[in-house]
Order: C-alpha cells, then sequence, then structure tokens
C-alpha cells in the first residue's frame, strides 16, 4: 500500500493556501465603480508600455466593434459605455481565473476516465499496470466537477458575469441570443451539466468497484462486468462530453459557433490526462513504487502524448482554417480578438503544445528516458492550461487579460488540491491491480 | 574454399522461433537470415541485428518534401500568378501561409512515405521481376524458417535445433549467387 507522503502533503496544503489568498487577492483588488476601474486600466496602460506589450493596450477600443459583449450595451449607455464595459470586464477577472483553473483541472480528471474507459473497453494488455494510477486522477473527477458546478450555478444566480447570456438584460437585446433560449437558459443549463456529472462519477464509482473486487475476486466477472460498463460509457461520454464544451466553454461566446468544438476540447483534456498518468508514474517509480512498470510502459504514454498533441494540433488548425479562410464576421471575430488581444499566449500555446513535443518526443528513444517524458510533460500541461485560458479570457475580460496574482493563484490553489486528492485516493488501493486478467500480460510487456 | 551448405530449420510458432534464436546465438552460431511470414516483434533484437536508420531517412525525406512544397508553393500562388486567397489579397507567403499547410503536410508525408519505400527496397537489393529468395514457400502462410550455414557440424546443430522445438530440419546445398 502506497502512503501520502508528508513532503508532499505539505507541498499541497502550502499550494491551496497560497493560491487561495491569491484568489482572495483578485477578488478584494477587482474595482467596484467604473471610477476605480478607468484609474487601473490607466496606471496599467503605462506599466504595459514599460514592458514593451503594447500589442494587448493599443487598441482599446477594438472590442466595440469586435467583442460580442460590445454589441448590446452600445444602443443602451451610449454615453458611459466603455467605462462600463471595463468595469464588467474586471469583475469579470478573478472569476474566470478561478474559473479557467477549476476547469482545467476537471478537463484532466475527465480525460484520465477516459483514457481509463478505451483502455477498459479495449481489454487492452500493456496498461493493467497502470489501472491505480488512473484511478487515482480521476478521484479528482467528483470534487472536479462539483466546484465547476457550483461556479456555474453562481453564475446563473448573477453573482457572475462570466455567461453574458443568463443576464435577461443582455437578452433582451439580443436577437441572436433570443433565438437560442430554449437550449440557452439557466434551469435547463444546470440540469444538463447535473446530467454530465451524474453520469461521469457514476461510471468512475461503479468502475472503480469492480476493479477493487477484481483485485479478490475468483473469476473475471468484475473484468467482464468494467468491459460492458466502459464501453456503454464511451458512448455516453463522447456525447456528453460535446455537449459539456458547448455549454461551459464555449456558451461563454454565445454568438460564436464552431461544429468541431467537442473534439477540440476534448484532444485537449486528453493528451492533458495522459500526460499526467505518465508524470505520476515516472514519479511513483522514482520513489520506488511501481516497480513492474517499465519503459515500455513509459515509451508507450509517450507515443500517446506525441500523437495526441498532434491530434490537438489537427483539430484546432482544421478550426482555425476553415474560419480563417471563409472570413465570416460572425465567426472570425473569434480568432481576430485572439491574434490582437491574446498575440503571445495564442502562438506560445502552439509551440508549446505542437512544436516542442513534437520536436523533443519524435525520437524513438527520447520517449524512453524520463528527462524528456518529464520535461514535455510540463510543457505540455502548461500549454494547455494557456489553451483554456484562451478558450474563456476572451470572451469574459476583453483586452484586459493579464497572468498574475490571481490566475496563478488559481492555478496553484487547483494544482494543490488536485495533488492532495489524487494522491489521497493513491493510499486507498494497493498500486497494483492484482486480479486483473491481462496483469501477467502488462507485466511482460515490451513493445 | 568454404561448403556451401546451409541448415534450414522450420517452426510452426513465433514465440518457440524467438527463444530458438535467443538459444542459437548463445551457443555462438551464427545465423544467416530467418524467414518469417509477418514481422515478429523483438526478433531484430534477438538476432542481433544493428538498428535501423530508415527513422533518419525518413526525417530528412520529409524535410526535403517540406522545403520543396514551400518553394513550390511560393512560386505557384505568390510569385508566378499571385492569387487572391479567401478575399484577402496580401500576395503575401507568410499572411497565406494557413492556406498552404494542408499541401506543406501532404508533400511532407508524400516524400517521406515514397522515398523510404525506395530507400528500403534499394537496401533490401528488392526490384521488379527478381527471382524470389524465399526458400521455402510454406515462410509465406504459417512457418518460420531459420537459416544457420554449416561448417562441419551437422550432427551437433541438428542436435540443438531439434531441441529447441523445430519441426523439420534440412540440410542443403546453397547455390552461390
Amino acid at each position: 500500500m502506497y502512503t501520502f507522503p508528508r513532503q508532499l502533503k505539505i507541498t499541497a496544503l502550502s499550494f491551496i493556501v497560497l493560491g487561495f489568498l491569491g484568489m482572495a487577492y483578485g477578488f478584494l483588488a477587482a474595482p467596484s465603480t467604473v471610477e476605480e476601474a478607468q484609474a487601473m486600466v490607466a496606471t496599467a496602460h503605462h506599466e504595459g508600455e514599460a514592458h514593451g506589450d503594447t500589442t494587448a493596450h493599443a487598441m482599446p477600443a477594438n472590442d466595440h466593434a469586435e467583442g460580442t459583449q460590445a454589441h448590446h450595451d452600445t444602443e443602451e449607455h451610449a454615453s458611459n459605455d466603455h467605462g462600463e464595459h471595463l468595469l464588467h470586464q474586471l469583475q469579470n477577472k478573478p472569476w474566470a481565473a478561478v474559473y479557467v483553473a477549476a476547469l482545467f483541472f476537471m478537463m484532466i480528471a475527465l480525460g484520465t476516465l477516459a483514457f481509463y474507459a478505451i483502455q477498459r473497453a479495449a481489454q487492452a494488455g500493456w496498461s493493467p499496470l497502470l489501472f491505480r494510477v488512473m484511478e487515482g486522477i480521476t478521484g479528482y473527477l467528483l470534487p472536479g466537477t462539483l466546484i465547476v458546478f457550483v461556479l456555474l450555478a453562481l453564475s446563473g444566480f448573477h453573482l457572475n458575469h462570466l455567461f453574458i447570456w443568463m443576464d435577461p438584460e443582455v437578452v433582451a437585446h439580443d436577437k441572436l441570443i433570443q433565438g437560442k433560449t430554449s437550449y440557452l437558459n439557466v434551469p435547463f443549463y444546470l440540469i444538463r451539466a447535473l446530467v454530465y456529472i451524474l453520469g461521469w462519477n457514476g461510471y468512475r464509482y461503479l468502475s472503480r468497484r469492480y476493479s477493487l473486487a477484481q483485485d479478490e475476486a475468483t473469476d473475471i466477472r468484475y473484468h467482464k462486468k468494467n468491459f460492458q460498463l466502459s464501453a456503454g460509457f464511451l458512448a455516453f461520454f463522447i456525447v456528453t462530453e460535446s455537449m459539456m464544451s458547448w455549454d461551459w466553454v464555449m456558451s461563454i461566446d454565445p454568438h460564436w459557433f464552431s461544429t468541431l468544438f467537442g473534439w477540440y476540447v476534448f484532444a485537449s483534456m486528453f493528451v492533458s490526462g495522459i500526460t499526467v498518468i505518465a508524470l505520476i508514474a515516472i514519479y511513483l517509480k522514482s520513489k520506488g513504487y511501481l516497480d513492474k512498470v517499465n519503459d515500455s510502459h513509459i515509451h508507450d504514454l509517450g507515443k500517446f502524448m506525441f500523437g495526441i498533441s498532434i491530434f490537438w494540433t489537427y483539430l484546432w488548425f482544421s478550426q482555425f482554417m476553415l474560419i480563417w479562410y471563409s472570413n465570416i464576421p460572425e465567426e472570425v471575430t473569434y480568432f481576430i480578438t485572439r491574434i490582437e488581444d491574446y498575440n503571445l499566449p495564442f502562438f506560445a500555446m502552439l509551440v508549446m503544445n505542437f512544436i516542442f513535443p513534437l520536436l523533443i518526443l519524435m525520437n524513438s528513444d527520447y520517449k524512453r528516458k524520463y528527462l524528456f517524458i518529464v520535461m514535455a510533460g510540463i510543457v505540455i500541461i502548461l500549454g494547455h492550461y494557456i489553451d483554456v485560458y484562451n478558450m474563456i479570457m476572451p470572451s469574459a475580460v476583453g483586452d484586459q487579460w493579464f497572468i498574475g496574482i490571481p490566475e496563478i493563484g488559481a492555478f496553484l490553489f487547483f494544482l494543490g488540491l488536485f495533488i492532495y486528492i489524487v494522491f489521497n485516493e493513491l493510499t486507498k488501493a494497493p498500486l497494483e491491480a492484482a486480479g486483473d486478467p491481462y496483469l501477467g500480460e502488462s507485466e511482460r510487456f515490451t513493445y | 574454399m568454404e561448403s556451401n551448405q546451409v541448415i534450414h530449420a522450420l517452426y510452426d510458432d513465433d514465440d518457440v522461433l524467438m527463444s530458438a534464436v535467443k538459444a542459437v546465438r548463445k551457443e555462438k552460431h551464427h545465423i544467416e537470415e530467418v524467414y518469417t511470414p509477418f514481422p515478429v516483434h523483438g526478433l531484430d533484437k534477438a538476432l542481433g541485428l544493428e538498428e535501423t536508420r530508415i527513422a533518419i531517412m525518413s526525417f530528412i525525406y520529409g524535410c526535403i518534401g517540406f522545403s520543396i512544397a514551400v518553394l513550390m508553393i511560393n512560386f505557384i500562388m505568390i510569385e508566378d500568378w499571385p492569387q487572391n486567397i479567401g478575399g484577402k489579397p496580401s500576395f503575401s507567403f507568410l499572411e497565406n501561409m494557413p492556406a498552404f499547410v494542408p499541401v506543406m503536410f501532404e508533400m511532407t508525408v508524400f516524400f517521406a512515405a515514397h522515398l523510404m519505400v525506395i530507400t528500403f527496397y534499394l537496401r533490401s537489393r528488392l526490384w521488379p521481376f527478381k527471382k524470389a529468395e524465399n526458400p521455402n514457400p510454406l515462410t509465406t502462410d504459417d512457418k518460420f524458417l531459420m537459416e544457420i550455414p554449416l561448417h562441419n557440424n551437422e550432427k551437433e546443430l541438428t542436435q540443438l535445433l531439434k531441441k529447441t522445438g523445430a519441426i523439420d530440419i534440412q540440410v542443403i546445398d546453397k547455390e552461390a549467387h
């Protein structure tokens, strides 16, 4: 049995405390009046120029033409519109920071759950030695999804304005959103979220129970049950994951739509999940656990990291190129805000999620060297955090983005929570799924 | 002059073949060739073959294909007959680059794949209408064949191969080629 090392526990808890302080600072520092907001931007503008970061601030009037939020306000309050708009963006900022980090770590657990279900449904022979690591990571799914649900519910009760379609005032002046109200309304939205959360966590609970029961079983009854359950879950998952991505991510920009968005978000969570499996497996190995996990298992995880990184790029590019090429105003605004206001994170993300893993993980031998997997893994994790950041922030805060104390605080808070819950879950069961019928094959596995 | 005699041992299972290869190599016999109906994982390592360099060549071929695609499309779409791409008549390669990515990708794959196959044929001395070197047609079905040159040690080798689970052992005079 694995015991939670004291040092790691202290690290996780200090991340939580530090992160909480950072988040609290973000909420306290948010402006409450238009004057405060304008004063903040005036000082930030000077700082921004001093740092040579002119692209983000050079065109403050830009979001009037492009940002979807701006459309409704202009007709109503023409005089004080810009200040009001700015205030909303700055008030959204700490909420968006929390939401991005909460969503990102929830997606790691969800991506791992999908990977786990695929291993079960495919009856893969190589991976059973890693089942307990995956089950540990998916232990974060319940708290992770519940936190996201609470944030969505708070938005639904108008405690924050992340989702502008939830504001009846906005909908009253917006024909496009009016046409979508039969799907985009708060009660149905929250019920849908509950259905996804129940379905995913229900599978996770049952599958974990069967997995533990198989350890003691004399036949492979539980293994078969897990196989059937996983196949069913995957069908449920691919539909609900797609809807989740429309609901929780795409609807933040209610005028914009992309038909492959569900796949794109899936690729992001899938590669993050696989990377975290590899990182935790390597960490446990370095501490002397998982001695039967050999280089070939890490090699295979490295292949998945490499392959799914390219898959993610393929989807990202497919989405980008069609919209860029057709140049339809209501679609192309999405990328114009990202390229003009988010130039650095937008292109840095491509380097981190595509070019870096492509070059470093291409060589077969490098995928067996733990140093390279860890290096590529950390860059991939940070890259996909920025990916989620780019999905949420432009619609929430416009050009007022900055990765400062609130954002880093939220990331640290959820990182600490993730580490604490995952490693706590790892202590609850033996690290080897002893009863799995494919365990022998997994032990002998060489590529 | 050495004799051209070789011994052919036939196996009917890839796992048995693998352990046989290891046993024969342990006795310091040189294995000339192994014929299998499908690629056997780890056989190259068990035979002690040098690692293939075709992966490096594939990378280089891919880079060549990528460069040719860039040069080609820059000439066709930007220099020779400037095109208005996606309603954006900028006539700049960099600004129109997203539209060219599919072409660059396909050319990279095309060059890497085709040149790699040609390289493989050249290295393996394969060309059209070449007479098959395969000594036993069973190896194209479900049997595995190991070929070991003989140096007046027929008895010893036959015994060893029998022990490793060969289903048939033959001594053959190989014609020089």
